[in-house]
Protein backbone atom coordinates (compact mmCIF):
# COMPACT_ATOMS: atom_id res chain seq x y z
CA UNK A 1 0.00 0.00 0.00
CA UNK A 2 2.80 2.45 -0.22
CA UNK A 3 2.08 3.95 -3.28
CA UNK A 4 -1.27 5.26 -2.13
CA UNK A 5 -2.14 8.59 -1.31
CA UNK A 6 -4.34 10.48 0.75
CA UNK A 7 -6.37 13.44 -0.68
CA UNK A 8 -5.58 15.82 2.21
CA UNK A 9 -3.36 19.09 3.13
CA UNK A 10 -2.21 18.12 5.93
CA UNK A 11 -0.21 14.94 6.56
CA UNK A 12 -0.45 14.83 10.83
CA UNK A 13 -3.32 15.31 12.89
CA UNK A 14 -3.39 19.16 14.85
CA UNK A 15 -6.56 18.53 16.85
CA UNK A 16 -9.75 19.86 16.62
CA UNK A 17 -11.30 17.72 13.56
CA UNK A 18 -11.22 13.76 13.12
CA UNK A 19 -7.61 12.07 13.14
CA UNK A 20 -7.87 10.08 10.53
CA UNK A 21 -10.94 11.74 8.89
CA UNK A 22 -13.22 8.94 8.88
CA UNK A 23 -16.67 8.33 10.75
CA UNK A 24 -16.34 6.23 13.92
CA UNK A 25 -18.95 3.51 12.70
CA UNK A 26 -16.37 2.79 9.19
CA UNK A 27 -13.39 2.51 11.51
CA UNK A 28 -14.94 0.80 14.07
CA UNK A 29 -16.20 -1.91 11.12
CA UNK A 30 -11.87 -1.68 9.78
CA UNK A 31 -10.80 -3.17 13.39
CA UNK A 32 -13.40 -5.67 13.43
CA UNK A 33 -12.88 -6.71 9.69
CA UNK A 34 -8.88 -7.06 10.87
CA UNK A 35 -10.01 -8.91 13.57
CA UNK A 36 -11.96 -10.99 11.66
CA UNK A 37 -9.28 -11.29 8.76
CA UNK A 38 -7.31 -12.88 11.88
CA UNK A 39 -10.17 -15.54 12.71
CA UNK A 40 -10.22 -16.75 9.19
CA UNK A 41 -6.11 -16.68 9.16
CA UNK A 42 -6.01 -19.20 12.28
CA UNK A 43 -8.31 -21.27 10.67
CA UNK A 44 -6.61 -21.59 7.21
CA UNK A 45 -3.24 -21.83 8.75
CA UNK A 46 -4.42 -24.54 10.97
CA UNK A 47 -5.30 -26.24 7.55
CA UNK A 48 -2.31 -25.77 5.95
CA UNK A 49 -0.03 -27.01 8.92
CA UNK A 50 -2.15 -30.41 8.75
CA UNK A 51 -1.76 -30.63 5.10
CA UNK A 52 1.46 -30.19 5.22
CA UNK A 53 2.43 -32.38 8.00
CA UNK A 54 0.23 -35.23 5.71
CA UNK A 55 2.00 -37.39 3.04
CA UNK A 56 -0.77 -37.57 0.78
CA UNK A 57 -3.98 -35.03 0.38
CA UNK A 58 -6.40 -35.08 -2.35
CA UNK A 59 -6.04 -33.35 -5.91
CA UNK A 60 -9.02 -30.69 -5.50
CA UNK A 61 -9.34 -31.30 -9.17
CA UNK A 62 -10.76 -34.74 -8.73
CA UNK A 63 -12.97 -33.85 -5.67
CA UNK A 64 -14.42 -31.15 -7.35
CA UNK A 65 -15.24 -31.96 -10.37
CA UNK A 66 -19.61 -32.05 -10.77
CA UNK A 67 -21.50 -29.37 -12.19
CA UNK A 68 -25.47 -29.34 -11.51
CA UNK A 69 -27.48 -31.01 -14.58
CA UNK A 70 -23.70 -31.63 -15.92
CA UNK A 71 -24.29 -35.78 -14.69
CA UNK A 72 -21.25 -37.49 -14.19
CA UNK A 73 -19.16 -35.25 -16.70
CA UNK A 74 -15.80 -34.48 -15.33
CA UNK A 75 -15.72 -30.71 -15.36
CA UNK A 76 -13.00 -29.72 -12.81
CA UNK A 77 -13.07 -26.44 -10.91
CA UNK A 78 -16.26 -25.04 -13.44
CA UNK A 79 -18.48 -24.66 -10.69
CA UNK A 80 -16.73 -23.06 -8.06
CA UNK A 81 -15.35 -20.53 -10.93
CA UNK A 82 -19.13 -19.93 -11.14
CA UNK A 83 -19.28 -19.78 -7.86
CA UNK A 84 -16.19 -17.11 -7.78
CA UNK A 85 -17.57 -14.62 -10.52
CA UNK A 86 -21.37 -14.86 -8.68
CA UNK A 87 -19.12 -12.97 -5.30
CA UNK A 88 -17.31 -11.05 -7.62
CA UNK A 89 -19.93 -9.06 -9.29
CA UNK A 90 -22.15 -8.67 -6.60
CA UNK A 91 -19.29 -7.20 -4.95
CA UNK A 92 -19.06 -5.06 -7.76
CA UNK A 93 -23.09 -4.49 -7.50
CA UNK A 94 -22.11 -3.62 -4.10
CA UNK A 95 -19.57 -0.84 -4.97
CA UNK A 96 -22.16 0.78 -7.14
CA UNK A 97 -24.53 0.95 -4.37
CA UNK A 98 -22.16 2.96 -2.33
CA UNK A 99 -21.39 4.88 -5.30
CA UNK A 100 -24.54 5.80 -5.53
CA UNK A 101 -24.91 6.37 -1.77
CA UNK A 102 -22.03 8.79 -2.04
CA UNK A 103 -24.54 11.01 -4.47
CA UNK A 104 -27.35 10.28 -2.80
CA UNK A 105 -29.12 8.48 -4.95
CA UNK A 106 -31.80 6.66 -3.46
CA UNK A 107 -33.14 4.35 -6.33
CA UNK A 108 -29.35 3.58 -6.89
CA UNK A 109 -28.78 2.38 -4.40
CA UNK A 110 -32.10 0.52 -3.93
CA UNK A 111 -31.30 -0.74 -7.35
CA UNK A 112 -27.73 -2.41 -6.66
CA UNK A 113 -28.42 -3.51 -3.26
CA UNK A 114 -30.69 -5.33 -4.90
CA UNK A 115 -28.30 -6.88 -7.32
CA UNK A 116 -26.01 -7.65 -4.23
CA UNK A 117 -28.88 -9.29 -2.38
CA UNK A 118 -29.93 -11.46 -5.19
CA UNK A 119 -26.00 -12.42 -6.12
CA UNK A 120 -25.42 -13.19 -2.23
CA UNK A 121 -28.76 -15.89 -2.48
CA UNK A 122 -27.21 -16.89 -5.16
CA UNK A 123 -23.87 -18.23 -3.87
CA UNK A 124 -25.72 -19.44 -0.40
CA UNK A 125 -27.52 -21.97 -3.24
CA UNK A 126 -24.63 -23.09 -5.11
CA UNK A 127 -22.63 -23.96 -2.11
CA UNK A 128 -25.97 -25.56 -0.63
CA UNK A 129 -26.10 -27.72 -4.13
CA UNK A 130 -21.86 -28.48 -3.24
CA UNK A 131 -21.93 -29.71 0.11
CA UNK A 132 -24.98 -31.67 -0.80
CA UNK A 133 -23.15 -32.95 -3.97
CA UNK A 134 -19.86 -33.71 -1.55
CA UNK A 135 -21.66 -35.32 1.35
CA UNK A 136 -24.43 -37.51 0.05
CA UNK A 137 -22.39 -38.51 -3.37
CA UNK A 138 -20.95 -41.63 -3.60
CA UNK A 139 -17.41 -42.67 -4.37
CA UNK A 140 -16.03 -46.34 -4.12
CA UNK A 141 -13.38 -46.59 -1.91
CA UNK A 142 -10.95 -49.62 0.04
CA UNK A 143 -12.14 -49.57 3.58
CA UNK A 144 -10.37 -53.10 4.96
CA UNK A 145 -9.97 -55.11 2.70
CA UNK A 146 -13.77 -54.24 1.06
CA UNK A 147 -15.30 -52.15 -1.91
CA UNK A 148 -17.78 -49.55 0.18
CA UNK A 149 -19.32 -46.34 -1.65
CA UNK A 150 -19.18 -43.20 0.94
CA UNK A 151 -19.39 -39.03 0.43
CA UNK A 152 -16.99 -36.92 1.80
CA UNK A 153 -18.29 -36.04 5.12
CA UNK A 154 -16.16 -34.66 8.48
CA UNK A 155 -15.38 -38.40 9.36
CA UNK A 156 -15.05 -39.85 5.75
CA UNK A 157 -13.11 -39.00 3.34
CA UNK A 158 -12.96 -41.21 -0.66
CA UNK A 159 -10.32 -39.33 -1.81
CA UNK A 160 -7.31 -41.44 -0.52
CA UNK A 161 -4.00 -42.73 -2.72
CA UNK A 162 -5.22 -45.89 -5.18
CA UNK A 163 -5.17 -48.67 -3.91
CA UNK A 164 -4.00 -51.76 -6.10
CA UNK A 165 -7.66 -53.07 -6.61
CA UNK A 166 -9.51 -52.71 -10.04
CA UNK A 167 -13.56 -51.70 -9.27
CA UNK A 168 -16.45 -52.06 -11.61
CA UNK A 169 -15.54 -49.10 -13.65
CA UNK A 170 -11.97 -50.31 -14.47
CA UNK A 171 -10.29 -47.99 -12.23
CA UNK A 172 -8.08 -48.88 -9.57
CA UNK A 173 -9.97 -48.12 -5.89
CA UNK A 174 -9.28 -44.97 -4.01
CA UNK A 175 -7.84 -45.96 -0.75
CA UNK A 176 -9.65 -43.67 2.39
CA UNK A 177 -7.66 -40.03 2.63
CA UNK A 178 -7.27 -37.59 5.26
CA UNK A 179 -10.37 -37.60 7.49
CA UNK A 180 -9.33 -34.11 8.10
CA UNK A 181 -9.95 -32.89 4.62
CA UNK A 182 -13.68 -32.84 4.69
CA UNK A 183 -13.26 -31.56 8.57
CA UNK A 184 -11.40 -28.33 7.32
CA UNK A 185 -13.32 -28.18 3.80
CA UNK A 186 -16.83 -27.76 5.75
CA UNK A 187 -15.70 -25.67 8.71
CA UNK A 188 -13.78 -23.05 7.04
CA UNK A 189 -16.44 -23.04 3.79
CA UNK A 190 -19.35 -23.39 6.40
CA UNK A 191 -17.65 -20.29 8.36
CA UNK A 192 -17.68 -18.57 5.31
CA UNK A 193 -21.33 -19.65 4.19
CA UNK A 194 -22.22 -17.80 7.54
CA UNK A 195 -20.96 -14.86 6.86
CA UNK A 196 -22.37 -14.58 3.74
CA UNK A 197 -25.58 -15.62 5.27
CA UNK A 198 -25.40 -12.68 7.94
CA UNK A 199 -24.17 -10.39 4.79
CA UNK A 200 -27.23 -10.72 2.97
CA UNK A 201 -29.34 -10.76 5.97
CA UNK A 202 -27.19 -7.31 7.08
CA UNK A 203 -27.72 -6.25 3.13
CA UNK A 204 -31.36 -6.64 2.91
CA UNK A 205 -32.09 -5.19 6.58
CA UNK A 206 -29.91 -1.74 4.65
CA UNK A 207 -32.29 -2.26 1.72
CA UNK A 208 -35.56 -1.89 3.97
CA UNK A 209 -34.03 1.16 5.75
CA UNK A 210 -33.34 2.52 2.17
CA UNK A 211 -36.70 2.30 1.01
CA UNK A 212 -38.00 3.56 4.00
CA UNK A 213 -36.09 6.76 3.56
CA UNK A 214 -34.16 6.63 7.07
CA UNK A 215 -31.30 7.46 5.30
CA UNK A 216 -32.48 10.03 3.02
CA UNK A 217 -33.76 11.22 6.25
CA UNK A 218 -30.27 11.07 8.03
CA UNK A 219 -28.41 12.68 4.42
CA UNK A 220 -26.11 10.46 3.97
CA UNK A 221 -25.50 6.92 3.21
CA UNK A 222 -22.83 5.67 5.72
CA UNK A 223 -24.30 2.79 7.19
CA UNK A 224 -24.07 1.60 3.44
CA UNK A 225 -20.67 1.90 3.47
CA UNK A 226 -20.24 -0.14 6.57
CA UNK A 227 -22.67 -2.73 4.85
CA UNK A 228 -20.38 -2.53 1.81
CA UNK A 229 -17.42 -2.74 3.89
CA UNK A 230 -18.55 -5.81 5.39
CA UNK A 231 -19.89 -7.42 1.94
CA UNK A 232 -16.24 -7.05 0.45
CA UNK A 233 -14.69 -8.70 3.21
CA UNK A 234 -16.75 -11.63 2.58
CA UNK A 235 -15.41 -11.49 -0.84
CA UNK A 236 -11.66 -10.94 0.09
CA UNK A 237 -12.22 -14.12 2.17
CA UNK A 238 -13.72 -16.11 -0.62
CA UNK A 239 -10.24 -15.05 -2.54
CA UNK A 240 -8.23 -17.37 0.03
CA UNK A 241 -11.00 -20.10 0.80
CA UNK A 242 -10.61 -20.44 -2.83
CA UNK A 243 -6.99 -20.47 -3.37
CA UNK A 244 -6.43 -22.77 -0.60
CA UNK A 245 -9.26 -25.48 -1.26
CA UNK A 246 -9.74 -25.51 -5.04
CA UNK A 247 -6.60 -24.26 -6.61
CA UNK A 248 -3.36 -25.50 -4.89
CA UNK B 1 -21.23 12.09 22.25
CA UNK B 2 -22.47 12.10 18.74
CA UNK B 3 -20.48 10.44 15.58
CA UNK B 4 -22.29 12.11 12.81
CA UNK B 5 -20.77 12.49 9.08
CA UNK B 6 -19.68 15.91 10.47
CA UNK B 7 -17.03 14.64 11.85
CA UNK B 8 -16.07 13.65 8.50
CA UNK B 9 -14.26 17.20 6.70
CA UNK B 10 -12.45 15.97 3.85
CA UNK B 11 -14.79 13.49 1.22
CA UNK B 12 -12.78 11.12 -0.63
CA UNK B 13 -15.17 10.29 -3.48
CA UNK B 14 -14.31 12.69 -6.36
CA UNK B 15 -16.70 13.09 -9.79
CA UNK B 16 -19.24 10.32 -10.80
CA UNK B 17 -17.55 8.85 -14.28
CA UNK B 18 -14.13 8.37 -13.29
CA UNK B 19 -15.25 6.41 -10.31
CA UNK B 20 -17.49 4.06 -12.20
CA UNK B 21 -14.80 3.67 -14.70
CA UNK B 22 -12.39 2.34 -11.90
CA UNK B 23 -14.93 0.17 -10.74
CA UNK B 24 -15.43 -1.45 -14.29
CA UNK B 25 -11.23 -1.27 -14.66
CA UNK B 26 -10.98 -3.22 -11.04
CA UNK B 27 -13.77 -5.69 -12.31
CA UNK B 28 -11.63 -6.59 -15.42
CA UNK B 29 -8.49 -6.85 -13.48
CA UNK B 30 -10.19 -9.28 -11.33
CA UNK B 31 -11.89 -11.40 -13.51
CA UNK B 32 -8.75 -11.68 -15.72
CA UNK B 33 -6.28 -13.09 -12.81
CA UNK B 34 -9.06 -15.26 -11.46
CA UNK B 35 -8.98 -16.30 -15.71
CA UNK B 36 -5.27 -16.84 -15.12
CA UNK B 37 -5.61 -18.48 -12.16
CA UNK B 38 -8.23 -21.28 -12.81
CA UNK B 39 -5.43 -22.13 -16.39
CA UNK B 40 -3.12 -22.83 -13.87
CA UNK B 41 -4.82 -24.63 -11.65
CA UNK B 42 -5.89 -26.87 -14.32
CA UNK B 43 -2.92 -26.93 -16.30
CA UNK B 44 -1.52 -28.82 -12.95
CA UNK B 45 -4.00 -31.18 -13.00
CA UNK B 46 -4.35 -31.68 -16.93
CA UNK B 47 -0.40 -32.24 -18.00
CA UNK B 48 1.60 -33.99 -16.09
CA UNK B 49 4.47 -31.88 -14.84
CA UNK B 50 7.41 -32.29 -12.55
CA UNK B 51 6.99 -31.08 -8.61
CA UNK B 52 9.17 -28.17 -8.95
CA UNK B 53 7.28 -26.88 -11.43
CA UNK B 54 4.07 -27.31 -9.58
CA UNK B 55 5.49 -25.83 -6.87
CA UNK B 56 6.11 -22.66 -8.85
CA UNK B 57 2.71 -22.78 -10.21
CA UNK B 58 1.92 -23.00 -7.12
CA UNK B 59 3.66 -19.91 -5.61
CA UNK B 60 2.58 -17.46 -8.45
CA UNK B 61 -1.23 -18.56 -7.39
CA UNK B 62 -0.51 -17.21 -4.15
CA UNK B 63 0.96 -14.16 -5.02
CA UNK B 64 -1.61 -13.54 -7.91
CA UNK B 65 -4.50 -14.37 -5.18
CA UNK B 66 -2.70 -11.81 -2.87
CA UNK B 67 -3.14 -9.03 -5.53
CA UNK B 68 -6.49 -9.91 -6.00
CA UNK B 69 -6.52 -8.81 -2.19
CA UNK B 70 -5.04 -5.49 -2.80
CA UNK B 71 -7.72 -4.41 -5.72
CA UNK B 72 -10.30 -5.70 -3.42
CA UNK B 73 -9.16 -3.95 -0.07
CA UNK B 74 -7.76 -1.10 -2.01
CA UNK B 75 -10.12 -0.15 -4.23
CA UNK B 76 -13.73 -1.70 -3.58
CA UNK B 77 -13.55 -1.06 -0.35
CA UNK B 78 -11.49 2.72 -0.36
CA UNK B 79 -8.97 1.39 2.01
CA UNK B 80 -6.11 3.35 -0.48
CA UNK B 81 -8.56 6.64 -0.25
CA UNK B 82 -8.12 6.64 3.29
CA UNK B 83 -5.50 8.48 5.48
CA UNK B 84 -2.07 6.90 5.27
CA UNK B 85 -2.40 6.25 9.10
CA UNK B 86 -5.40 5.58 8.66
CA UNK B 87 -4.48 2.56 6.60
CA UNK B 88 -1.29 1.83 9.10
CA UNK B 89 -3.49 0.64 11.64
CA UNK B 90 -5.03 -1.63 9.99
CA UNK B 91 -1.95 -3.53 7.56
CA UNK B 92 0.85 -3.04 10.29
CA UNK B 93 -0.69 -5.84 12.52
CA UNK B 94 -1.67 -8.05 9.58
CA UNK B 95 1.99 -8.72 8.65
CA UNK B 96 2.23 -10.92 12.13
CA UNK B 97 0.78 -13.30 9.32
CA UNK B 98 4.30 -13.62 8.01
CA UNK B 99 5.17 -15.27 10.83
CA UNK B 100 1.90 -17.14 11.62
CA UNK B 101 2.15 -18.66 8.19
CA UNK B 102 5.85 -19.27 8.21
CA UNK B 103 5.90 -21.17 11.54
CA UNK B 104 2.82 -23.34 11.68
CA UNK B 105 3.86 -24.66 8.15
CA UNK B 106 6.73 -25.05 9.34
CA UNK B 107 5.82 -26.92 12.35
CA UNK B 108 3.12 -28.95 10.45
CA UNK B 109 6.15 -30.21 7.43
CA UNK B 110 8.09 -30.79 11.29
CA UNK B 111 5.13 -33.47 12.27
CA UNK B 112 4.99 -35.02 8.86
CA UNK B 113 9.29 -35.83 8.90
CA UNK B 114 8.56 -36.92 12.99
CA UNK B 115 5.70 -39.19 12.04
CA UNK B 116 7.76 -40.46 8.82
CA UNK B 117 10.86 -41.59 10.81
CA UNK B 118 9.17 -42.80 14.04
CA UNK B 119 5.70 -44.39 13.27
CA UNK B 120 7.20 -46.71 9.95
CA UNK B 121 3.57 -48.14 9.69
CA UNK B 122 2.17 -44.78 8.67
CA UNK B 123 4.70 -44.85 6.16
CA UNK B 124 3.68 -48.00 4.58
CA UNK B 125 -0.10 -47.70 4.82
CA UNK B 126 0.27 -44.94 2.21
CA UNK B 127 1.17 -46.07 -1.33
CA UNK B 128 3.58 -43.79 -2.72
CA UNK B 129 1.90 -43.63 -6.37
CA UNK B 130 -0.69 -40.27 -6.52
CA UNK B 131 -4.40 -40.79 -7.15
CA UNK B 132 -4.84 -40.13 -11.01
CA UNK B 133 -1.41 -40.14 -11.65
CA UNK B 134 -1.89 -43.14 -14.38
CA UNK B 135 -5.44 -42.39 -15.27
CA UNK B 136 -7.67 -40.09 -16.62
CA UNK B 137 -11.39 -40.44 -15.71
Amino acid sequence: MATVQAHTETKWWGGGKSPFNIEYGKLMMWYFLMSDAFTFGAFLISYGTIRFSQNYWPDPNEVFNAFPLAGHANLPLAFVSLMTFILIVSSVTMVLAVHAGHHNDKKGVIKWMIWTIIGGFAFLGCQAWEWTHLITGDHAALINGEIKNIGTTVTMNPWGPASSITGADGHLVNTTGPVAFGGYFFGITGFHGFHVFSGVMINIVMLIMTINGTFERRGHYLMIEKAGLYWHFVDLVWVFVFLCFYLI
Amino acid sequence: MEHSAQEVTVHHEPGGKEVVQKIIKTTVILSVITIIELGMGLAMYAWPMAEGLKLFLKGVIVILSLAKAFYIVGIFMHLGDELKNMIMTIVVPLLLFIWFIAAFLWDGNSWKTLRNTYNKPAVENVAPAAHGAGEKH
